[in-house]
């Protein structure tokens, strides 16, 4: 799938080092499918022990219903390789998450799966933490947001995954094409272990 | 030749490929699998009709969502069930070796891989799971991945990666008794913060490195991702190849004498230079415990848990404030004899043989506190079995712990091993986060020093107390 520009207001989680445990707790982990983790994004601090939503989470407001910029606090996503984190962020319908800084794996797995992981200069991020709702318009292909009232903010990505996301590349597809450099690689290499041995 | 890192090394030696303005392909040596990040994965192959490129660099075990009640016993969460039988599936159809939950050598992946002699000095190690570190200790450059690059690597062993920022961590010095390994990586990441090491691979180095056996050097690796690095390693020496030498899936004979030839020259290089570095004295390291809702929330066992009022920034402020709200706990005052419901000695951090004999020696003689149940979770069927032969089980029972069998357990609480709302626990695992062991729970992560001590005591102890 092809990333398009688009704009929404921004939802804002004012916490820093927001974990994978909370993005999705891991006893959402026992599934073998892909699908349905939307319902769980964020669950512990979205329903109470009774399972009702907690009327002062934001994603349990009305104006979360249609929002696809998240705002947190930095380093998002830090802790676990878990790739349901950015499973359950797209299907509850985040397209981009801004923050200070993101953890490795979590950018990593975010890219592959279509949502971007901006990163923004501290006084943008200041503006942006303590004005939710904010219209925010993406642009990947100059690697910009325009911010109401603010103005055009530059984020960095690299060349290849800003490729990838813009033309929809799958990356095993990418890989699988290098087979004769693997096959290559394979025949002049010093075996190491045989797990089948 | 420039002088080079190990770190620099091993990713030398495993480029298959390097295009302009594209991440290197690299070459992953022994890719380890799990139950909870590879259905995903292997659903892809059978979608695109491929195979798994190298069964023979593959091998898979249970353990996240694995129950640690007696085997044979059903497991009676059917999801979990449905899991752990999708992996052996899995297996069977793709000719991936499996140690099953019926298995002698199951076990948690990070205590199995070097424990069969499956990890080895200078390899690339990944693996669907965060502490893949762990397999760092033997100078393997290892790493953990999302469920994409699971498939990627199942189908043709190999990765997309860029370098990464090479990080010295300085360790000097020698510990003081009753200061373990735990509490070196768990003031580290202190003292950088758990986003700290970000893009970097950190070596280990130091006197105080070196004098570490494996299975101290593998927790110390194990929790580089709690500070936010993407791997730590430990460049291998006479003790890394005395621990190899003779496992299962070692070299041997001629091949042995060859690989450690090969082996002697992955050490970092004299004048070669680091992105960063940081020094920690080993001497001055007391033990560590955690109060808040992060690994970089630690303190000296003797220190008091920091105020939110002293904090400048507002949103850090916010952060420590709804941490120590989370916790229950007051600000200002250590978190010595604070009570708890529940202490957990195992995890891929601290749950080998050596863990064990650490937790037993306090607890011979004594007994757990009426107050307290003490869990003590095994990393693999085998440390269950050497525990065994050593008498450390009835140890453990004749205190009132109970000792299960092999897994993950408490430490994510996938299994149905979770704390109650409310619950405290000293943890010897590698997350305190909100809910991590059990929803609404709360983690202080330690030595199994200070949580055998804890058990004992009903509350939060200075193990150097009882030794």
């Amino acid at each position: 799938m092809k990333f398009e520009n688009f704009s929404s207001k921004t939802i804002v989680l004012p916490i820093d080092n927001i974990d994978t445990d909370q993005i999705i707790p891991a006893r959402f982990l026992k599934t073998i499918s892909k699908e349905g983790l939307g319902d769980q994004l964020f669950y512990d601090w979205r329903y109470d022990a009774a399972g009702q939503p907690r009327p002062d989470f934001v994603l349990n407001r009305p104006e979360a219903k249609d929002a696809r910029i998240l705002v947190a606090g930095d380093n998002f996503g830090c802790g676990s390789s878990r790739e349901h984190a950015p499973w359950a962020l797209v299907q509850f319908g985040f397209r981009a998450v801004v923050s200070t800084s993101f953890a490795d794996i979590f950018k990593q797995n975010s890219l592959k799966n279509g949502l971007l992981p901006i990163v923004v200069p501290a006084d943008v991020h200041a503006k942006l933490l303590v004005s939710p709702g904010t219209v925010v318009r993406v642009d990947l292909v100059y690697q910009v947001i325009t911010l109401e009232y603010v103005g055009i903010v530059r984020f960095p990505i690299d060349e290849f995954s800003k490729h990838c996301l813009l033309e929809g590349v799958d990356e095993l597809g990418y890989i699988l094409q290098q087979e004769p450099a693997i096959a290559a690689y394979e025949a002049a290499r010093v075996g190491s272990v045989n797990t089948l041995g | 030749m420039k002088p080079r890192t190990i770190i620099e090394k091993i990713w030398d030696n495993h480029v298959v490929a390097e295009r302009d303005g594209s991440p290197a392909l690299i070459y992953i040596d022994l890719h380890l699998v799990h139950e909870v990040t590879s259905p995903q994965a292997f659903d892809g192959l059978r979608r695109r009709g491929l195979r798994v490129r190298r069964p023979d660099l593959t091998i898979a075990t249970t353990d996240h969502s694995t129950p640690t009640t007696p085997r044979g016993l059903p497991i009676l969460d059917k999801v979990a069930e449905a899991q752990v039988k999708q992996l052996e599936s899995n297996c069977r159809e793709f000719g991936v070796r499996c140690y099953g939950l019926e298995s002698q050598q199951q076990g948690i992946v990070h205590v199995m891989g070097p424990e069969q002699g499956l990890t080895q000095p200078g390899m690339t190690v990944v693996c669907g799971d965060s502490h893949t570190a762990t397999h760092g200790a033997f100078g393997a450059l290892a790493f953990g991945i999302g469920t994409s690059q699971v498939e990627q690597v199942l189908a043709t062993q190999c990765l997309l990666q860029r370098s990464s920022k090479t990080f010295a961590v300085h360790v000097d010095g020698s510990l003081k008794p009753g200061v373990t390994a735990k509490d070196i990586i768990l003031a580290l990441i202190a003292r950088i913060g758990i986003g700290g090491g970000t893009g970097s691979v950190f070596e280990y180095r130091g006197s105080a490195i070196r004098a570490l056996s494996m299975e101290e050097r593998m927790t110390v690796c194990n929790m580089s991702i709690e500070a936010g690095a993407r791997a730590g390693l430990v460049a291998p020496d006479d003790t890394t190849y005395q621990y190899v030498a003779s496992r299962a899936f070692a070299p041997k004979g001629p091949d042995w004498d060859a690989a450690v030839a090969r082996w002697r020259n992955l050490p970092t290089d004299e004048g070669a230079s680091y992105d960063r570095e940081v020094t920690i004295d080993a001497a001055e390291l007391e033990p560590m415990i955690t109060f808040g809702t992060n690994p970089g929330m630690g303190i000296p066992i003797s220190a008091s848990v920091p105020d939110p009022g002293d904090v400048a920034d507002p949103l850090e402020r916010e952060t420590l404030a709804k941490a120590l709200r989370y916790m229950d706990l007051p600000a200002g005052k250590p978190l010595v004899g604070h009570q708890v419901n529940v202490v957990f000695i195992g995890s891929c951090t601290n749950s080998r043989i050596s863990d064990l004999r650490a937790a037993a020696g306090l607890l011979k003689g004594r007994k757990v506190s009426p107050q307290v149940r003490l869990m003590v979770v095994p990393g693999s069927r085998l440390v269950k079995e050497q525990a065994q032969a050593e008498g450390l089980d009835r140890i453990f029972r004749d205190a009132g712990a109970d000792f299960r069998e092999a897994g993950c357990s408490m430490c994510i609480a996938m299994n149905g091993d979770q704390l109650q709302p409310g619950e405290y626990c000293v943890s010897t695992s590698n997350r305190n986060f909100e809910g991590r062991q059990g929803a609404g729970g709360r983690t202080f992560l330690a030595s199994p020093l200070t949580a055998a001590a804890t058990a004992i005591t009903g509350v939060i102890t200075d193990a150097r107390t009882l030794l």
